[in-house]
């Protein structure tokens, strides 16, 4: 078939659109489209471009205040951090590549954020990453979990920019679909911000970068689909990625930027050449004159269709002022860059495609846009079954048997054979990353200001409750980022979830989106950025739902902080927050195989917001010395990795009145509150500073080489920190090597 | 003083560098562009900062080895000027045969970053003479291909000649450093006529400050100004 024949429902369903969307395209063009039209048409109005079944409820989500510079709807939002900077970032799925090409699935998606955040003007100083994979004894887990942190690797690190986060875990929802969603952070001064907009008659479009081929075309439709085993064959519409080009790309754009010759500039991510131009001449509401065959090619013989849909990797759209054209021209050369006038801005509202003189098509954006259909998909609850967490016994383990056991689990284990292969310290900002404190503080450059980075996502939560497990994850990152000292300023959220066509998987989404917009609205944080991945499933079967959040938080004085290590022997370790009775949805009840079906509790977020900001103030006072927020493994858990990071010991003394609560003391996951060393002799500060706010309990002291607890005068637990250091090392290691033993 | 910080396409710690000269050490600074034939005449020292100059394509460090500002640095080093090559930039002074031997990729195959124990063997003098002999220091590395490799020989030669500078203290039975493979613990080497070259795969730039966790790397790049 060629560009210009006429198209039927039919064509339009191999390109992923419904009946009903191929009779509205014609409705709205007044007759059926030709196949470049149609291609168009299925990019833009794919689930990935258009949003079409979470729009309607993204709208619930917070996403003012009086620091937000830009919102969402850009490539990346944008806040304002003071003295004359700002801060831009967004965090975004490459879930369906990945998982079919691991290496250059992952490697793209980190390309892709950082495309986002340099093209607002800002430049990149910060990654991180969520990576979600199958069970650790699935067979395919070890194959992807080695591509896609190489691939990471690969591309962060040769594009220059640390990567201070990274949070993996491993489950058996994510078998036949991964996830990898990355994040990045840039500066940009308030007079740089540049938007993706085409304005002004006359002014020439330039195309520059890498040269178009026929990798990744309908990427973006593929994105929007459910996959099957077969689906693993599309390994084609995988791009490829050069991250030696996207330095270049970055230090000629900045060049441009500092030289103020453009009016608007748009990355060539999804759906390519199609959503930059037409997004473009949206935004800008005016037209454009683009001619095809001007596109630098990487291979002889592509068609409109295919140069429209391609996306190849590092390119960009540029509208320039006229007359400097160039002063463009001559910075890009000298980054040995392509750099092609392709077309111009036009005031008759279409965007016109020439092929050698001859007009293919002239769309009107808004029909591409505004007009994509919007849906109010059914979404109905499961039933919900009425067995409880509360039958699960653990009388068969020691608490040093279940310690163990927890910090060998993969997701709890030592991370280094993951973070030591990302670049941490490239761009000398990096004051703590994410082995060094409970968020990583990075400094903004320029600023003696610094940014307090998390990302994270508690996947088991969500499964039991989407609602109250997502405002969980978001109260455990605000407490995160006090632990260093810092107050959040805005999120980024990577909503990935099951088709929403399924009833089940939309009621997740959208209680997911209202539990996320009542936690954001409670902590007063903005949601700027952020994407949504929708279709997350393979033969029908959906991944747990994953609410990834990227949280940013501002850090005045950096120098003032915690870190996670535990400091001086003799310092006493207490546990400010709430205390948990119940026991439901912790890692411990998964690894007993016991699914609970409900949360014990609903969390009290005024609270989380009054603790979090007592734990800012008495971690700027320098009162506590090292502080960590009990998430994921519970309290025994943190308190180890606090010890095991500072190469000290712990010693727990509990009172007699605690004997009835031990376990959910120690392993429950349905507190909220962080462990915290302070000098004996500070501690009538602190329990005079969170009198009426949260709960202080003296836990027991920082000793060495032993983690030990005491009941009274009854021996609980008694281990050396080497033993359980050992099992921590190779908990990871385990899946690396292949090398389980269930 | 004025030092020069070398710019190959895909440099990415050139900031860096240029960072603690200026700001830290307050060393008059500039950009030299890979197409430049010849030094500004009142360059003092010359940084090659890492980075994946060509992306690395064909061989770390390959392509940059053959840009026309190696030849200048190739004049600059024969008349004895100071020279240091940080990671990426080792690796192009080796591809440029100004240094000996050659980086292979980590013996394990993949990226590492991390801190590193460090020995200074030749402390006292030159470059390092702000160190102790055989002192004990940490350095940050990151790198993919960081394996020093060279014939016995050579190897031999270098430590007859005491260019030998930087040691990891962490080896196995035969020597080769755990972190990448390096034989003989090599971190760093010096060469030119008067060990005015250093060429090495920990980053000195990341460990300046004391923000940044120590300065154990700023004795050397004040060092390399200051002999």
């Amino acid at each position: 078939m060629r560009d210009l024949d006429i198209t039927n429902s039919d064509h339009a369903l191999q390109m992923g659109l419904k009946k009903t969307e191929f009779e509205r395209i014609v409705q709205l063009l007044q007759r059926a489209p030709n196949k470049l039209e149609l291609g168009i048409f299925a990019a833009m109005w794919s689930e990935h471009c258009s949003y079409k079944s979470s729009r309607i409820h993204l709208k619930k989500l917070p996403k003012s205040g009086s620091t937000v510079l830009v919102g969402p709807g850009e490539n990346a939002g944008v806040i304002d951090v003071g003295d004359n900077l700002a801060v831009a970032f967004k965090v975004e799925s490459h879930n369906h590549p990945s998982f079919i090409e691991p290496f250059q699935g992952a490697a793209t998606g980190v390309g892709g954020i950082l495309r986002d955040v340099f093209t607002m003007g800002a430049r990149p100083f910060a990654t991180m990453n969520l990576l979600r994979f199958g069970a650790k004894n699935h067979f395919k887990t070890r194959h992807l979990l080695s591509g896609v942190v190489s691939g990471i690797s690969g591309y962060g690190n040769c594009f220059g920019v640390c990567n201070v986060v990274s949070d993996v875990a491993f489950d058996p929802s994510y078998n036949g679909n991964i996830l990898v969603n990355a994040f990045a952070i840039g500066v940009v001064p308030h007079d740089k911000i540049f938007l993706g907009t085409a304005e002004g008659v006359g002014n020439p479009v330039f195309y520059v970068g890498a040269k178009t081929g026929k990798d990744g075309i309908h990427g973006a439709t593929m994105a929007s689909d459910e996959f099957s085993e077969s689906k693993e064959a599309a390994r084609p519409t995988v791009q490829v990625g050069d991250p030696f080009k996207e330095k270049l790309l970055l230090e000629a754009c900045l060049e441009c930027f500092s030289k103020n010759i453009l009016i608007g500039i748009q990355d060539m991510g999804a759906a390519g050449l199609t959503s930059s131009s037409f997004e473009m001449a949206d935004r800008g509401q005016s037209g454009l004159l683009l001619h095809l065959d001007r596109v630098p090619l990487r291979e002889k013989n592509m068609t409109p269709y295919e140069i429209m849909l391609s996306e190849s990797q590092e390119r960009m759209l540029l509208v320039v002022k006229k007359g400097e054209e160039q002063v463009l021209i001559d910075i890009f050369s000298r980054w040995d860059l392509d750099v092609v006038e392709i077309g111009s801005v036009t005031d008759d509202g279409m965007v016109r495609l020439f092929w050698h003189g001859e007009e293919y098509t002239a769309l009107s954006p808004e029909m591409l846009t505004k007009e994509a259909p919007i849906y109010d998909r059914f979404y109905e609850a499961p039933e919900r079954a009425a067995s409880s967490a509360a039958d699960f016994h653990l009388d068969n383990f020691s608490y040093e048997d279940l310690l163990l056991k927890l910090v060998r689990h993969p997701d709890l284990s030592n991370q280094n054979w993951i973070t030591e292969q990302y670049d941490r310290h490239i761009g000398l900002g990096t004051l703590q990353h994410q082995h060094q404190a409970d968020a990583a503080l990075v400094q903004i450059p320029g600023s003696s200001k610094a940014v307090a980075l998390q990302i994270g996502c508690d996947s088991r939560l969500c499964g039991i409750d989407p609602r109250e497990g997502v405002k969980r994850i978001l109260a455990r990152m605000v407490l995160q980022i006090a632990c260093v000292g810092a107050r959040p300023i805005g999120l980024s959220d990577c909503l990935n979830y099951g088709s929403p066509e399924d009833a089940v998987c939309m009621w997740q989404l959208v209680s997911g989106i209202e539990g996320l917009a009542e936690a954001a609205d409670s902590f007063q944080i903005p949601v700027v950025s952020g994407n949504v991945s929708l279709y997350n499933q393979t033969d029908h079967k959906p991944i747990d739902p994953t609410p990834t959040i990227a949280l940013v938080g501002l850090q005045e004085k950096p120098m003032q902080t915690a870190t996670l290590f535990f400091k001086n022997e003799g310092d006493l370790i207490v546990y400010v927050g709430s205390f948990a009775h119940q026991f439901s949805g912790a890692e411990l009840l998964f690894e007993g195989q016991v699914k609970p079906r409900y949360l014990s509790n609903t969390w009290d977020l005024n609270r989380v917001t009054s603790l979090s900001q007592l734990i800012v103030e008495q971690v700027r006072i320098g009162t506590i010395l090292a502080a960590a927020h009990v998430g994921k493994g519970g309290l025994l858990y943190t308190i180890f990795k606090m010890a095991h990071a500072g190469k000290k010991g712990a010693h727990v003394q509990l009172d007699i009145s605690m004997s009835e609560h031990l376990t959910s003391l120690f392993f429950s996951e349905d507190a909220f509150g962080a462990v915290i060393s302070v000098p004996r002799e500070k501690l009538g500060i602190i329990e005079k500073a969170f009198l009426n706010i949260a709960a202080v309990h003296v836990l027991g002291t920082v000793s060495s080489q032993e983690l030990s607890c005491q009941l009274g005068r009854k021996n609980l637990l008694q281990l050396p920190m080497d033993i359980i250091s050992h099992h921590y090392d190779s908990g990871l290691c385990e899946v690396v090597n292949g090398r389980i033993d269930s | 003083m004025t030092v020069a910080i070398a710019r190959f396409l895909g440099s990415n710690c050139d900031r860096d560098c240029l960072h603690i000269f200026q700001e830290i050490l307050k060393e008059i600074c500039l950009f030299v562009w890979h197409d430049e034939f010849e030094l500004p005449a009142d360059v003092t020292a010359v940084v090659i900062p890492g980075g994946f100059s060509y992306g690395d394509y064909l061989r770390c460090g390959a392509i940059a080895a053959h840009r026309p500002l190696m030849s200048a640095v190739k004049q600059f080093v024969d008349q004895g000027g100071p020279v240091m090559g940080i990671c990426n930039g080792f690796q192009i002074l080796c591809e440029a045969k100004i240094l000996p031997g050659v980086l292979l990729p980590n013996r394990h195959g993949r990226f590492v970053c991390n801190l590193q124990e460090i020995s200074v063997s030749q402390g006292g003098v030159g470059i390092f003479k702000n160190y102790n002999d055989n002192e004990k220091i940490k350095l940050p590395v990151a790198h993919h291909d960081g394996n020093y490799y060279a014939d016995t020989a050579t190897l031999d030669c270098l430590e007859k000649n005491n260019q030998i500078a930087l040691r990891y203290t962490s080896t196995d039975e035969q020597g080769h450093a755990h972190v990448n493979g390096s034989s003989r613990g090599i971190a760093g080497i010096f060469g030119g006529p008067k060990n005015n070259v250093l060429g090495l795969m920990p980053h000195p730039e990341r460990r300046s400050e004391h923000r940044l966790g120590g300065d154990d790397g700023l004795r050397m790049l004040r060092g390399l100004v200051h002999r």
